[in-house]
Order: structure tokens, then C-alpha cells, then sequence
């Protein structure tokens, strides 16, 4: 019995085992690749790091100067490792071991079990600005005021500052950025005779257009799983679901049935009632192909949205991408919004935190190392002495055939952004929009409905994990 | 196991020729009896025993995100058994089962009495293609199944166009309970019928000799004679789908990433303990679901056994 029910282990015996296990496996592992122990700390934490972890230690990059502390940096950017190689030849008395562990929530589900273990995080961890307050609540992160923050505040705007600091402190060091844009297709929108919208009225007219033009595409799609990019959507009308306050962190405010929301969603369902735009799940593989091959004639995207686009496969060789900024409720009244960005934070567990506090104030502090993340990695940087460059400014993109889209689009939306607050229980919350959103497309309830059955769902689920919900 | 070695050794000695000096040899026989026996119970209390004690430890208190963790006694599992979504999920899986587990016994009996009477090559070959999807890991099955299912790059599409038809969306909220009862058929009825297969083989064929000598047909062979010959292998089987079903995990989450509407983070008990303790971070209230889960699980098993103990030979 026991032999076949082991040859059937991946239905789990009990989770809860399978839990603990886990944590346990995760544990044991960091230990082992995490290099150093913690008993040499005292006497020589230098050495001890430098010896331990100098040959393969669990770095996917090579140590450059194996007597140096070592600093472990979980990152999923791509082109990373270029950049880890850059700092570690440019600094003698740090280096960077860096792993990548996993892309967003699986990298956040191995910190979580980490934090819950107390063992097994990185000293520095790349989070998305979103997922910040979900563990600063935690006291995963430390408090970067005190290791020299205040250096480089002034590399970055203050709206962008803001977005990574909480209360009185610090948590993260910013990084990349989402600033909102439309990225349509001109050969899709000249073939229809669509002006490309300013507004999102002009935007529904033109997907009628789309339509009575005998297309066989949609103007976009409307995924329920969006997630942020639907959350910056509501944000673009005036929605701010959230207050919350590291100062006071057992009281958060929810607004998530404000008239911003469902202003936005009668908006998106008139469209979808009338067939114009799509209600596929993104970031499928279905959906990613619908994106390049013509099925959308827009994609409502981040600064990031282009490198994402160009490295999908099956594209439609004779598209013509063209980037505009963001439609606008109100034209005279522009508001721009942010879907997306990450940042270096330092983890409680950090062995020396003023060397990985100088990790993550420096590596992307650099022109060097923004050119590869610009170039290679396709980032939108908020470092101000490159985001303002004329480099950045005048860079041209082949996939667009030479335009200049952070002159025509970008730069502009991330100037006007005035930063955002999310909840600490961000994932949540997302997964509870997911399923309304989705209810409300099938048409078991009214959008309207829906938003005040997400209000009353996180509403809920606050009181119950002890906040006081104003 | 330790206890049937130390069991069966002194009958060992007790059949040889030196009944005085069984108590010595008995002790270091015993010693190197543990000997053996030590890999397996450390990796097993290391293993299994320490983290589920470790597990309703933790169920027995609670920590929220504003504040510090408590004990709170059973508080979690008074909440688990009203919680609609447990309950949801507990809900569907039982539903599948009652649906799968027939579905998959008919499907399995029915190939194995087959290939049973059958002894050309054919027979071998057939029997090697029904296995070989219990062969495939389960998360690369679940996967293939999501392309097949798509509507742009599975053949639905092709296949309906053939009748003028627009094919269905296979993972629909409608579509998506017979989707995954095809997926989870598909991937064990062949490991089901091997196990039947071997019990039928396992049968002394001067029996069916009789039966015909008495005049019995090949479908009364089957139906009288191989059937209730094997059925304890069939309700062994049984029990194997329950708790498999019951903890039904791998196939959902795998389809979540491309029907996200249609399968919940509360879709099935397990799907809803993974959510909660690596998503939200409520590790208590999880290990309190898991636990909760056992307990219907376990009550499932040992009422079926219980139901059926006079065929089964497990008890």
C-alpha cells in the first residue's frame, strides 16, 4: 500500500505535511547555497561569506572578488546578470551573488515561506512597488533611512519616492517603472480609417469603427485577471481603493465601489456588451499570440509592454506598432497612471544590511547599468540622471520602427504620475477582482453588483486578519 | 514494521534446532533489525511525522497581519467547517468523485476484461498505449490537455468546423467539471486497469476450465467468475481514487494559469489551503484547512472500508 501510494506522491498526502516540508526543504537550501554560516558571523562575517560562498555557492554569476563580502540578490530582470557582473568588477570590498527565484508570485511565495521560516531570504529581493506594503506589514524589510537612504532620494522624483516609502521609513530602493501608454497597430488602424483616441470616448467610437470597417479584430481586450493593469485603470478615474500608513499599520481604509471604479467598469461592459472588445485571460499563451497576431489592434501597455510585445512569438510579420499616450477621461485634464514596476528592498534577515542597503542604492546607479537595462532588458528606468538624459530621451526603437516613445509617451506619463497606495493584502484583493470581474462577464451580476460585493469581500477579510477598517 | 520483524523472528529461531540460545540471538538479531529499519523511520518521523505535528501545532493558533499570533484552540476549524469556500470546494470534490470514480472503474474493468481474454500482440501493445498516459507526470498532462483545450491551438476548433459548429470553450465555468474528469480519466484509468489486470492473471485458470465445463458463457465467465474473484483489488482501487480525488490539486492549478475565471483560488479544498498559506500568508488557518481536510478524507476512506470490509480483505 504504502509503496503505491508513494508512486502517486504528487497528489500530496497531507497538505499540511507538504507545508511544513516544504519549509523545511526551503530551509535546508538556503542554508546551503546561502553561504556563510551564521556562527563565523561574529568573529570575521567577512571572511566567513567570502569563503563559503566564493566558488559556486549557489551564484548564477561569477564572484569577481572571492575575499569581498557577499551579498545574495534574488532578481528576475532580464539582462540581470550583465548587470550584476558590471557592479561586482566595479566594487573590490562587496560582491553580488545573485539568483533568480522565480518571476513575481513565485518568487514572492519563496520569500513568503522564508519569512515565515525564518531563514532562507535573500539579503536583497527585487518586489513589485504593489506587493511593498504585504511585507513591510510583515517586518520582512528593513528600514533603509538608516543606511544612508537619504543619499540617493534625490535621484528620483518624489512622487516615485513616495511610492517606496511607508510612514516615516524607507523600504525599497526604486527601480523600473510602469508609466501607461497605448500601443496600437497602424496598419490595423489606417486600414479602418481610426484616428488613433485621445480620449476614451473617441476610444469606444473607434471600436465601433473597428467593427463596421468588416475586421475580423478587436479594438482590445478587457481581462478580468488583469490584476494591477485593471487596478490602474480605476486609478486613471479617481479610484483610491486604499489608505494605509506604516505608522498605524492595524488600520487600513477600502474604497474599492468608489464612482471612479464603477464609472470605469460601465465603460468597459457597454463594450463588452456590444461585442467590441475582448474578455480573454491575459497572460496566457492564447493571449499572448492574440496580442502580436493581429486579433488586437491595441494593446494598453506599460513602458515595459514593448519588450514584453517584440519577445512573443508568432507575430504577424507586416505589423506596424506605433506607441500614443494613454487615452484620457478628461482631455484637458490629463491624469496618468502606472501599471507595474519593481524595486530593491532589503530583507530583515539580511546578514550585513549596510552592505546590502550599498547593493541596492548602487546597482542600478549607474549609466552603464541602465544602458543594459534599457537596451537589453527593455526597462523603463525612475533613475532621474538617465530618465531625464537625452540619451533616453532621443533612444530609438527598431520595433517601432524608429520612434522615439519615451519622448512621445512615456517620459510624459511618468512625469505626471502622482504615486499610489496599495494594500497590504494586495494579492487577495486582486484574486477577489478576478472573480467578480469574471461574474460579471458571465453575466450573473451587474458590474455595479460586483464592485459592492468586492467592497464587502475585502472589507471582510480585513476585519478578520485584525484591522480596523475606517 | 519493526513490530512484524520482531514477530517473525522468533518463529524463525523457534523452527531451528537451538531453542536455548533463542534469547541472546534474539536480542542482536533485534539490534540489527533496527539497523535496518533506521533510514526509513528517521526519514519518516523527519519527514511525515514532525511536520503534521508541527502543522496542527500551528492550526491551533492564529496570526494575523495587523497582529501577533495566539493560541486560539479549534477556533480555526469552527471557522474552516462555515466557511463557504472551504465548504465549496469540499462540495465539488466530493461531486467528482461520485462522478469520476465510476466513470473511471467502468473504464478500466471494462479494458482489463478485454485484454484479459485477449492473447494476440495486439493485446500487449493496447495494454503498454493505455498505460503510457500514467506515465506522463501529471503537470505535463495537465498542460498538454490546456493547449488541446484552447481554442486557437487545440483542434476543437477543426474538429467542430468539420459540422459547421463553433467549438466550446472546454474550460467554461459549464465545461469545466467534464474538461477535468476527462484529464484525470484519461491519466489513470490505464494505472487502474493494470492493477485489475494483474489481480485477473492472478486467477487460476482451471476455474474458468470449470465454469465452461458447467456450461458457462464468456460474458458469465466475466461477469460471474473474474469479477467477484478480483474484488478486492476493485476495492482497493476505490480507495486509491476517493483519497486521490478528495485531495484533487495538480490538474486545477496547472489549468488556473489559463482559466483563471473558471477555477477559483477556493476551486478545491487543497487549491484553497495552497492559496491561503503561499498567496495570502495565513500559514494557521491553512494548516487548520489542511487538517480539516484530512478529517474528511479520513472519515470517507474508513466509512467506505467500513461499508465494504466484507469484500475487501483489508480488514
Amino acid at each position: 500500500m504504502r509503496s503505491i501510494r508513494r508512486s502517486r506522491g504528487h497528489r500530496r498526502g497531507w497538505v499540511a505535511a507538504g507545508i511544513s516540508a516544504a519549509m523545511v526543504v526551503t530551509a535546508l537550501t538556503a542554508c546551503s547555497g546561502g553561504g556563510g554560516t551564521d556562527g563565523t558571523e561574529g568573529t570575521d562575517g567577512t571572511e566567513g561569506g567570502g569563503t563559503e560562498g566564493g566558488g559556486s555557492g549557489g551564484c548564477t554569476n561569477q564572484i569577481k572578488v572571492p575575499d569581498a563580502e557577499q551579498v545574495t540578490v534574488w532578481a528576475w530582470y532580464p539582462a540581470f546578470e550583465e548587470v550584476v557582473d558590471l557592479f561586482n568588477s566595479t566594487h573590490d570590498e562587496v560582491q553580488v551573488c545573485w539568483s533568480n527565484a522565480g518571476q513575481g508570485n513565485d518568487e514572492y511565495t519563496k520569500f513568503s515561506t522564508a519569512i515565515e521560516a525564518n531563514s532562507g531570504a535573500p539579503d536583497v529581493i527585487m518586489l513589485e512597488t504593489e506587493v511593498l506594503p504585504s511585507f513591510i506589514i510583515r517586518d520582512a524589510l528593513v528600514d533603509l533611512t538608516a543606511f544612508g537612504a537619504a543619499d540617493v532620494a534625490g535621484s528620483y522624483s518624489p512622487g516615485v519616492w513616495e511610492d517606496h516609502s511607508n510612514g516615516g521609513g524607507v523600504y525599497a530602493i526604486p527601480v523600473d517603472g510602469g508609466p501607461m501608454g497605448m500601443l496600437y497597430r497602424q496598419d490595423i488602424f489606417d486600414e479602418a480609417g481610426i484616428a488613433v483616441p485621445t480620449t476614451w470616448d473617441e476610444f469606444a467610437v473607434a471600436a465601433q469603427q473597428l467593427r463596421d470597417s468588416g475586421s475580423s479584430a478587436m479594438l482590445t481586450d478587457f481581462p478580468t485577471n488583469g490584476r494591477a493593469y485593471i487596478q490602474a485603470l480605476f486609478d486613471q478615474a479617481g479610484s483610491t481603493p486604499y489608505v494605509f500608513d506604516g505608522d498605524n499599520p492595524t488600520e487600513v481604509s477600502i474604497e474599492l465601489n468608489d464612482d471612479g471604479t464603477k464609472e470605469v467598469l460601465a465603460y468597459w461592459f457597454d463594450l463588452i456588451d456590444k461585442g467590441l472588445v475582448g474578455t480573454d485571460d491575459a497572460f496566457t499563451t492564447d493571449y499572448n499570440t492574440k496580442l502580436v497576431d493581429g486579433s488586437y489592434a491595441v494593446y494598453l501597455a506599460a513602458a515595459w509592454g514593448p519588450g514584453y510585445l517584440s519577445g512573443l512569438a508568432g507575430a504577424d510579420e507586416t505589423a506596424v506598432w506605433r506607441a500614443a499616450p494613454l487615452p484620457q477621461w478628461d482631455a484637458t485634464n490629463p491624469v496618468q497612471v502606472n501599471w507595474g514596476g519593481s524595486a530593491f528592498g532589503v530583507t530583515s534577515q539580511a546578514k550585513n544590511p549596510e552592505a546590502a542597503a550599498l547593493v541596492a542604492k548602487e546597482i542600478f546607479g549607474t549609466e552603464d547599468a541602465w544602458k543594459i537595462g534599457i537596451e537589453q532588458g527593455a526597462l523603463f528606468p525612475l533613475w532621474l540622471p538617465i530618465l531625464e538624459s537625452d540619451y533616453f530621451r532621443d533612444l530609438e526603437y527598431p520595433f517601432f520602427d524608429g520612434q522615439k516613445i519615451n519622448q512621445d509617451v512615456f517620459m510624459e506619463a511618468s512625469a505626471g504620475y502622482e504615486g499610489f497606495t496599495f494594500s497590504p493584502f494586495q494579492n487577495f484583493a486582486y484574486d477577489k477582482v478576478t472573480e467578480q470581474l469574471f461574474s460579471a462577464v458571465q453575466g450573473e451580476k451587474s458590474p455595479e453588483q460586483a464592485a459592492d460585493d468586492l467592497q464587502q469581500q475585502v472589507v471582510d477579510y480585513a476585519t478578520s486578519q485584525g484591522f480596523t477598517v475606517n | 514494521m519493526s513490530q512484524s520483524l520482531t514477530v517473525d523472528l522468533p518463529s524463525v529461531t523457534r523452527a531451528g534446532h537451538r531453542p536455548k540460545r533463542h534469547g541472546s540471538m534474539d536480542r542482536s538479531r533485534q539490534r540489527f533489525g533496527w539497523f535496518f529499519v533506521a533510514p526509513f523511520v528517521i526519514v519518516f518521523l523527519t519527514f511525515l511525522v514532525a511536520p503534521l505535528i508541527y502543522a496542527f501545532w500551528m492550526s491551533l493558533h492564529l496570526k494575523t497581519l495587523a497582529f501577533g499570533e495566539r493560541f486560539v484552540g479549534f477556533d480555526n476549524y469552527l471557522q474552516a467547517f462555515r466557511d463557504p469556500q472551504f465548504l465549496q470546494g469540499v462540495g465539488f470534490v466530493v461531486k467528482f468523485s461520485l462522478v469520476l470514480i465510476p466513470l473511471q472503474m467502468l473504464v478500466s474493468l471494462t479494458v482489463a476484461l478485454v485484454l484479459d481474454a485477449l492473447t494476440d500482440r495486439l493485446a500487449k501493445f493496447a495494454r503498454l498505449m493505455i498505460f503510457v498516459p500514467y506515465a506522463v507526470p501529471v503537470v505535463i498532462g495537465a498542460m498538454m490537455w490546456g493547449f488541446l483545450y484552447s481554442p486557437r491551438f487545440g483542434p476543437m476548433s477543426e474538429i467542430f468546423g468539420v459540422f459547421g459548429l463553433d467549438a466550446p470553450l472546454m474550460l467554461s465555468p459549464g465545461n469545466v467539471f467534464a474538461s477535468l474528469l476527462n484529464v484525470v480519466t484519461w491519466q489513470w484509468a490505464g494505472y487502474y486497469m493494470i492493477i485489475i489486470y494483474a489481480a485477473l492473471r492472478g486467477i487460476d485458470t482451471s476455474i474458468y476450465e470449470a465454469a465452461r465445463m458447467d456450461g458457462a458463457n464468456s460474458w458469465q465467465v466475466a461477469l460471474r467468475i473474474k469479477v467477484p474473484m478480483i474484488s478486492s483489488a476493485l476495492v482497493l482501487i476505490l480507495v486509491f481514487a476517493l483519497i486521490g480525488t478528495l485531495q484533487f490539486f495538480t490538474e486545477p492549478q496547472i489549468l488556473r494559469s489559463v482559466a483563471a475565471g473558471s477555477i477559483d483560488a477556493a476551486f478545491t479544498p487543497n487549491i484553497y489551503a495552497y492559496t491561503l498559506a503561499f498567496s495570502y500568508s495565513q500559514f494557521n488557518y491553512a494548516s487548520a484547512i489542511s487538517f480539516a481536510l484530512g478529517v474528511v478524507v479520513f472519515a470517507g476512506s474508513y466509512a467506505f472500508l467500513f461499508l465494504t470490509r466484507k469484500k475487501s480483505g483489508l480488514s
